[in-house]
């Protein structure tokens, strides 16, 4: 047994165990039950019935009491192990429960009732996936319509978010002209005003554009980040002018610099962007919420937040369009996460 | 910035996502040549500055002045042409109050207890935040197997959007949740967490750290790897405690990230709302209120909305967060310049 201990606490070198590594041990396998742990236990709940969901103490797994049909009865019963009084053991349907007496019959021979004491009865489980619960929120809820609403937001908006602030930060980069150190500024002095400062007039000039209960007053006011002029601007600056004299002198319109040259070589920044815009406005909710106000222009987040507060009870439904309002940040996750997390430890950007 | 490994897939992923802009781009080139011969280059760096101007000046900076406009004006019409001037009435009432430290004897005691909430809520965030973000980092810096994995993973709720943070600690944390069934199992009652007032904003607190916790271990990472390592050789050939090691040479290195990241923090901690939203919807009572749920409370969802007296709540915590974004941008050119003597 010890040197199975001694294998398993090797290090490497031979050096002995200094108290720091063993902080480390328990800070990273603790890191491993509470960073992915709520989201797997979500995921876990999500599959069971209502009635597992209500269970205390939960199972990890879902599991659901077996039920039969009984003939000559119209509903199934739960199915119970019983422990009958001659102490031999019997597999019963419940009929029905009144106080501590359950009467049972057995599904084979269903003629007789047998009344047994609730506290000799177990019931038969079995493994099942409520997978209704995720088939009955598209039929039941605009739930294909939040989904659609959300991606048309997040697909335009980063769309917009790409061109408008690759025009501005090449415009910033490339070209000397009067003011650009004040356009400059007042770019990156919109750092400081964030939604929850501007929101109270920022919903009376939108009303006033007539885009209040609009998707497009949810997507217009976020295009313009200062974050993506300024990583934008920063890549550009990095290639070198030469290049667009160049194209100038073989007769290249300005338009023509921008969209053959200059956006290509700044493809790298330009996916950075575009995947921290798609993360920024799939997870929108502030601003979706004071801006719609119509159901079927709900986003995933306003109506998923709008039901859970409605639908207290109905937590089945709520888990499962989590799960799904989560997988696509969880795919951009699994695929990119190298790269966002380069980018922000580059930028310092969120 | 730096973009590791990039330049392989970047234009890749790149030429597939323009594809369509691409072909767009290509249609309005003829209509721009022309433009081009009448504004000239310098008209043309204002044509392709014009759009994102427009917009940030439609819906960031008009909306900026407007604000203090609305400030001033009383009544619950939405646009200013039919609001009545009321001068500075709306602030007067937020500082209505015979005694600051006690929300009761204001006479907006919504505003003061959400102000009092968010202070607690600002200390005691931003502090664990720190801690936590620092051990973590400290952690990840070392000699670590796999450790872009153990980076990702505390990464990973970063991405998780709000709604979704505050439904899933809602669902851990209620009667027949995870927690309970832990605590279960050492011989505890099930608990109501989010029913009582001070657990409730004490998980308010931990939610937050938890989902946002990975994006400052990132950027404290960063500075730490930016750190010489000959420096730690240096103490460790001197046999140089590593106490004293963290003390003289990690953390006054580490200082110009960590400070960054303080007033980071500070500034989204003070602006605090989705996840706690969804998850407590800023109870029971009034427990977990905090600031911009009252602005947006006050302007939007109540049945009497003042949106002056949410405007004039909004500027005040404006004023706040440009005296945070200042000292930001002052620490950040400083630290710039220290860059640059290295």
């Amino acid at each position: 047994m010890s040197r199975v201990a001694a294998f398993v606490f090797r290090r490497k070198g031979g050096k002995g165990w200094h108290w720091t590594d063993i902080v480390t041990w328990v800070w990273l396998v603790g890191g491993l039950f509470i960073m992915f742990g709520p989201a797997v236990w979500l995921v876990g709940s999500s599959l069971k019935t209502p009635a597992a969901l209500a269970e205390f103490p939960p199972t990890i797994l879902p599991y659901v009491t077996q039920k039969v049909s009984v003939e000559g009865f119209d509903k199934p019963f739960d199915l119970y192990e019983v422990t009958l009084d001659d102490g031999s053991k019997a597999t019963l349907a419940e009929v029905r429960r009144i106080g501590i007496v359950s009467q049972m019959v057995d599904p084979k021979a269903p003629g007789e009732i047998i009344k047994v004491n609730i506290a000799q009865r177990t019931p038969v489980r079995e493994m099942s996936f409520a997978t209704e619960n995720y088939t009955e929120p598209f039929t039941h809820f605009d739930f294909f319509r939040y989904l659609w609403n959300s991606v048309f937001v997040t697909v335009v908006a980063t769309l917009i978010t790409l061109v408008v602030n690759s025009m501005a930060a090449f415009a910033l980069s490339k070209y000397e002209f009067r003011g650009r150190t004040a356009a400059m500024l007042v770019i990156l002095a919109t750092l400081m005003v964030p939604l929850s400062v501007i929101m109270v007039p920022l919903y009376s000039i939108v009303s006033a554009l007539g885009l209040f209960n609009s998707l497009w007053g949810v997507i217009l006011p976020t295009v313009a980040t200062p974050t993506g002029v300024f990583i934008l601007r920063q890549y550009m600056l990095t290639i070198p002018d030469e290049l667009v004299d160049a194209a100038r002198m073989d007769k290249a319109s300005e338009w023509q610099i921008y969209w053959r040259i200059i956006l290509p070589l700044t493809a790298p920044a330009l996916a950075v962007l575009a995947i921290f815009s798609v993360v920024w406005r799939w997870n929108d909710f502030l601003w979706p919420l004071i801006v719609l106000s119509r159901k079927e222009l709900y986003t995933l987040q306003v109506g998923l937040s709008i039901y859970s507060g409605e639908l207290n009870v109905q937590w089945h439904f709520i888990l499962a369009m989590t799960v799904v309002t989560m997988i696509p940040v969880v795919l951009v996750f699994i695929f990119l996460q190298r790269f966002i997390t380069t980018g922000i430890a580059g930028t310092g950007l969120k | 910035m730096t973009i590791d490994g990039s330049g392989k897939t970047g234009p890749r992923v790149g030429e597939i996502a323009m594809a369509p802009v691409r072909f767009a781009m290509g249609l309005v080139d003829a209509p721009l040549r022309k433009l081009q011969k009448v504004a000239g280059l310098g008209g043309m760096a204002t044509f392709f500055l014009l759009p994102n101007m427009l917009i940030f000046g439609i819906f960031v900076l008009l909306p900026f002045f407007i604000n203090f406009a609305y400030s001033m004006t009383g009544g619950s019409a939405l646009f200013l042409s039919d609001r009545s001037f009321v001068g500075v009435d709306q602030y007067a009432r937020l500082f209505d109050c015979s005694n600051y430290l006690d929300p009761n004897s204001c006479a907006e005691d919504t505003f003061w207890t959400a102000v009092g909430n968010t202070g607690w809520f600002v200390v005691l965030q931003v502090t664990l935040m720190i801690a936590f973000s620092l051990v973590t980092a400290l952690i990840l810096n070392r000699d670590l197997k796999a450790r872009s994995f153990w980076r990702a993973m505390f990464f990973f709720p970063v991405l998780l959007s709000p709604v979704v943070v505050g439904l899933i600690w809602k669902w851990i944390l209620q009667r027949q949740g995870l927690l309970n069934f832990g605590l279960y199992g050492f011989g505890f009652d099930p608990y109501a967490w989010l029913n009582d007032r001070t657990w409730s904003f004490a998980a308010a607190v931990a939610v937050s750290i938890w989902a946002h916790m990975g994006f400052y271990t990132l950027i404290l990472l960063a500075g730490l790897q930016a750190i010489p390592k000959d420096l730690y050789e240096a103490a460790e050939m001197d046999g140089t405690r590593s106490m004293r090691v963290f003390m003289r040479i990690t953390l006054p290195l580490l200082m110009p990230n960590l400070l960054v990241v303080i007033v980071l923090v500070l500034i989204r901690a003070v602006q605090i709302f989705d996840e706690v939203y969804v998850l407590t919807g800023g109870g029971p009572g009034t427990s977990t209120l905090f600031l911009t749920q009252y602005i947006y409370e006050t302007g939007f969802a109540t049945q009497l909305r003042n949106p002056g007296l949410a405007a004039a709540a909004s500027i005040l915590m404006g004023v706040v967060l440009v005296v945070l974004t200042l000292v930001q941008l002052g620490l950040g050119r400083s630290s710039d310049k220290n860059g640059g003597r290295k």
